[in-house]
């Protein structure tokens, strides 16, 4: 089924800056929608350092990642953006005119087709998808013999199986697709493993009861007739090498960042980055902004509050695409009643 | 004031000037090498894998558990070190490293 949402501005990506832009955009009555490829919001500060203390944002002498999304969902609370998480922007396509922007944006996952009068890109250093291990032709088997991810177990069923990896990812598929395995292997660098400690002590006993096998080493080559995966020849650390025998190998090392489809979406990319000007943090195309760590211009600091700024002065202009015929008063949120009552918070 | 070499993916070595105090990945990185650093140095990507060469493993710390946990995440070799946790310092001075490579 493909939903059609038309609203005033998209916004590509739900980390701390794409947060922000709604606070900033909903102070001037504009209404968003965020969308994202990640199962939720805060991008690399929920997904890389969610624990890790950032010292830089003012008025935080120290904030975690998470802590710092958590306030941002907090602060936007009083505009409720709606949210598309686990969604990819596939394409933007520009259906106005300079004077008069208007886009269509479509997601990959679920088909949602959006009509937005802007579009902001706060997409960070792209898309997260899962880091593929640099293995020489890995490509050819990947959908047949090599799997990043599981949608469907009952795919696996009497399948010679090596996992590789050795956190949460590859535990949890490692219990749960043994049982229906004619044999899995589980192959991780190390005899350490960074996953919930049940998981572990239940791989460990099955295991002991020879209905699995561990190895410890690097998938050095993959063996078969392309697309059909018939083993992967394993480098030990002291150099030695073996071979196991299997149909699928999935391999989980996490996730990382890729540009993704933004790249065709004809901005004028400069290695990999999104010029835009700093009056507005507009890009070469009128309606699309770019902001924070994806954009780039003279004196450009990838740091969030740089992003925190680059999404005031955008709703700026974005207000001018939306409200064509309204006069925009600068006010603060200190003084004014009409903002105040947009928070929720007017006396 | 000293020097590292760093030899690119296709195997080219480039001798770069480097900085007391700074992080190997951030030396690389100014120069301009392709080096991703995804994460900024918080050892939390592994984009800034490297392979030391032999001789200078014992000159520099021990990974610590985090960097484990992370080095977990790329295919490594016995030689394999995150550059964002090698903290320049001149004894370090000639430190030999090779760009490990990435997926597509």
């Amino acid at each position: 089924m493909t939903d059609h949402i038309e609203t005033d501005v998209v916004i590509i990506g739900a980390g701390p800056v794409g947060l922000f832009a709604v606070f900033e955009l909903g102070l001037l009555d504009i209404k968003c929608h965020l969308i994202d490829i990640l199962p939720k919001v805060g991008g690399q500060c929920a997904e890389l350092y969610p624990e890790k203390p950032i010292y830089d944002i003012p008025g935080f002498p120290v904030v975690t990642g998470q802590g710092l999304v958590d306030n941002l969902m907090a602060q936007i609370e009083p505009f409720h953006p709606t949210f598309h998480l686990n969604e990819m922007v596939e394409s933007l396509e520009s259906i106005g005119t300079p004077e008069a922007p208007l886009f269509r944006v479509k997601t990959s996952e679920n088909g949602t087709t959006f009509v937005c009068k802007s579009v902001i890109i706060a997409a960070g250093g792209g898309s997260f998808q899962p880091k593929k291990p640099p293995i020489e032709h890995i490509e050819a088997y990947e959908g047949t013999g090599v799997f990043y991810a599981v949608r469907k177990m009952e795919m696996f069923r009497n399948k010679k199986i090596l996992i590789v990896g050795g956190g949460d990812s590859a535990l949890d598929w490692t219990v749960n697709l043994q049982p229906i395995a004619q044999r899995l292997t589980l192959l991780h660098r190390r005899d350490a493993f960074r996953a919930a400690p049940h998981t572990v002590e239940k791989m460990r006993s099955l295991v002991a009861t020879g209905e699995m096998d561990l190895h410890l080493g690097q998938v050095g080559s993959l063996v078969g007739d392309a697309p059909i995966l018939k083993g992967a020849v394993i480098r030990k650390d002291d150099g030695s090498e073996f071979t196991v025998d299997c149909d699928v190998m999935l391999p989980f090392f996490g996730l990382t960042m890729k540009l993704g489809p933004i790249a065709d979406w004809g901005l004028n990319l400069h290695e990999n980055l999104i010029p835009v000007d700093t009056e507005k943090f507009e890009t070469s195309v009128p309606g699309i902004f770019a902001i924070g760590d994806i954009n780039t211009y003279p004196g450009k600091l990838k740091l969030i509050l740089s992003g925190f700024h680059e999404g005031a002065l955008a709703a700026q202009k974005v207000h001018r695409y939306v409200y064509p015929e309204k006069k925009l008063l600068f006010q603060y949120t200190t003084s004014s009643t009409s903002l105040q009552k947009k928070l929720g918070v007017a006396a | 004031m000293g020097v590292i070499h760093v030899t690119d993916r296709a195997g080219q070595r480039h001798t770069l000037e480097a900085v007391e105090g700074w992080r190997v990945m951030e030396i690389i990185r100014d120069w301009g090498l392709p080096i991703e650093g995804l994460c900024g140095g918080a050892c939390e990507c592994a984009t800034c894998h490297v392979f030391v060469a032999e001789e200078w493993l014992d000159k520099l710390y021990p990974p610590g558990e985090e960097e484990e946990d992370q080095l977990d995440t790329v295919v490594t070799k016995p030689n394999s070190r995150l550059s964002c946790q090698i903290i320049w310092t001149p004894h370090l001075d000639g430190l030999e490293v090779t760009l490990a490579p990435t997926g597509s």
